[in-house]
């Protein structure tokens, strides 16, 4: 079932939760704490909760949105959960290199990918 | 501070904004200077790393240098051409001294979830500099050269 939210586009079944960002700047600084709170409210007391978030309409990263998924990533851990991102493209990737958070997160090509991924772990 | 010699342009050449301490307000130098760069030829990439270094160094200036304190300005001095672009951010803060920032890809630190804006700053551009204060940077991106052809 698809919910309607300001910045995220979320979508629920049995076995994950797919999240995409409703716009292309989603991630500039502007916006990132409205993110937070988002994919917070989200996660919260959801143990063991498999997420995927689809970067496919993301062409502008900034520090603050790194941080915001490192939080992310980690209360999911607390929670036995999982985070995957998906669909990111080269410019953005080469920013998760750079910063060598490509070694921390999990990254796949597809969301069908990270999906499959899950199933693997 | 003057504009470091080794950017190659004079004090003259750069156009200045004083912006209000806000992160909505510090867009607009980010605009007028990725407009600029469109005309001048510069490739997405190279527009793409320029606004980033650019996010960061404004966001630091309003949100480190600044405490977000919106009665604050930041100054914004920039120079485009089809060679280079300059950009210098200043904010009214105390400073702070860039070689105590922790290295954010070491091991131990790459999990924390702050620290990598200064380092993201140094990845996307040719040079970064800063003022005996801290409180003044200036960055320098110098055109790629165009890729030499095979034989």
């Amino acid at each position: 079932m698809e919910q309607p939210s300001s910045h995220l586009k979320i979508r629920r079944s049995d076995d994950f939760s797919l999240v995409e960002f409703a716009d292309r700047k989603i991630l500039e600084e502007l916006s990132i704490q409205e993110i937070e709170e988002e994919l917070t409210r989200l996660v919260e007391g959801q143990m063991g909760l498999k997420l995927v978030l689809n970067f496919k309409n993301v062409d502008h990263l900034s520090s603050a949105a790194l941080s915001m998924l490192l939080k992310l990533n980690r209360r999911l851990e607390e929670q036995n959960g999982q985070l995957k991102l998906s669909d990111i493209n080269r410019q953005i990737f080469e920013v998760f290199k750079i910063t060598r958070l490509n070694r921390i997160f999990q990254i796949h090509d597809t969301v069908e990918d990270a999906i499959a991924g899950f199933g693997r772990v | 501070m003057t504009v470091p010699p080794e950017f190659g342009i004079r004090e003259s050449d750069l156009t200045e904004m004083v912006v209000p301490s806000n992160l909505r307000s510090a867009k607009e130098p980010e605009r007028r200077i990725v407009r600029a760069m469109v005309r001048n030829g510069y490739d997405p990439e190279t527009t793409f790393g320029l606004k980033l270094a650019l996010e960061e160094a404004m966001t630091n200036a309003v949100k480190h240098g600044n405490c977000n304190d919106p009665s604050k300005s930041v100054v914004v001095r920039y120079y485009v051409d089809p060679r280079r672009v300059v950009v210098m951010v200043r904010d009214e803060g105390c400073g702070f001294c860039p070689e105590n920032v922790p290295d954010p890809t070491a091991e131990e630190n790459l999990e924390r979830p702050n620290g990598r804006g200064i380092m993201l700053m140094h990845s996307y551009t040719t040079r970064v500099c800063y003022n005996r204060t801290g409180n003044e940077v200036w960055m320098l991106k110098e055109k790629s050269p165009p890729p030499q052809p095979t034989r």
